[in-house]
């Protein structure tokens, strides 16, 4: 069976039966019912709902971190064996500096 | 006095959908045509068509005027139905085996004798409405527009937002998958 010759053949059968534009009764009705049942959009009320909604995990990371905060850090052991890390990265970074002052 | 399109718009724009129902009469007979090509089922046709005047409604304030409204309504209907399409995508896996008699017996005629098989027998309608469902979304909305509808490629462009090059690339995949798709029913029907 010539394949091309077939879809040619259904091709044309489609164009030759075109789908109906018959409309429901009362088609117009139903939809502007349905736009009338449809709430707008409200922007600013969408803006307050999304607000409210990020207030719960904003105060929950706030509580968390202050917690934290004032947690006490364990710097009272190991002070002798290790140096303090924050005072190596100090010296370090201002090393240069340092060795300039001395030679003026 | 009979108020003029343009006049009606502006009043939906400004949120009267009264405004709106000279509109829907006019050129609902249109977006139904439409829709019918997509969708077999009558329930089918009336929820996509009631999704497209919704969607004319609420976008109608990016109608410019520039252009008709028909064109305007006619590019939100095409894309309605393609999405209807992409979200039904999975029904189309229907097997051939589910040809009916009286389609089976056209493409017997046609194999037969080309010509004695008549492209106004309803046979050849289903059996064309079958193909088209077992092809991809783009591919059944290009076939439909390009080859069934006599669309340009510019026209196809415009309706579904396509580029040109696009569009081109797609039809000649639809064609190459229209084209496998009838080499699987005489491959099934006639080996």
């Amino acid at each position: 069976m010539n394949t091309e010759e077939l879809r040619k053949k259904l091709l044309a059968a489609a164009r030759a039966n075109p789908p109906g534009d018959h409309v429901p009764l009362a088609f117009e009705k139903r939809v502007l019912a349905n736009l009338a049942a449809r709430p707008t959009a409200d922007i600013a009320a969408l803006w307050a709902r999304a607000l409210w909604r990020a207030a719960v995990p904003c105060v929950a990371l706030t509580v968390l971190l202050g917690a934290f905060s004032f947690m006490p850090t364990n710097t009272t052991t190991n002070t002798v064996n290790e140096p303090d890390l924050s005072l190596t990265f100090e010296e370090t970074l201002l090393a240069s500096s340092d060795q300039q002052e001395e030679l003026w | 006095m009979e108020r003029t399109e343009a006049e009606l718009i502006a009043a939906a724009v400004n949120g009267d959908p009264v405004s709106f129902e000279p509109l829907i009469q006019k050129y609902s007979p249109r977006v139904f045509a439409t829709a019918r090509r997509y969708a077999r089922l009558e329930r089918e046709v009336e929820d996509i068509v009631q999704e497209i005047w919704i969607k004319a409604f609420q976008k109608l304030g990016s109608f410019r005027g520039d252009a008709p409204f028909e064109h305007w309504l006619m590019r939100m209907a095409v894309r309605t139905c393609y999405d209807f399409l992409r979200a039904h995508q999975r029904n189309r896996e229907s097997a051939f085996s589910e040809i009916s008699d009286p389609e089976d017996d056209w493409l017997e005629r046609f194999a037969a004798a080309p010509e004695s098989a008549s492209e106004h027998a309803d046979a050849a309608k289903q059996l064309v409405a079958r193909i088209l469902e077992q092809m991809s979304p783009a591919g059944r909305l290009i076939i439909t527009l390009l080859e069934i509808e006599d669309r340009s490629v510019k026209e196809i462009a415009e309706l579904t937002g396509w580029s040109v090059p696009l569009v081109k690339v797609r039809a000649f995949r639809a064609r190459g998958e229209m084209k496998k798709i009838l080499e699987r029913i005489t491959k099934d029907k006639y080996l």
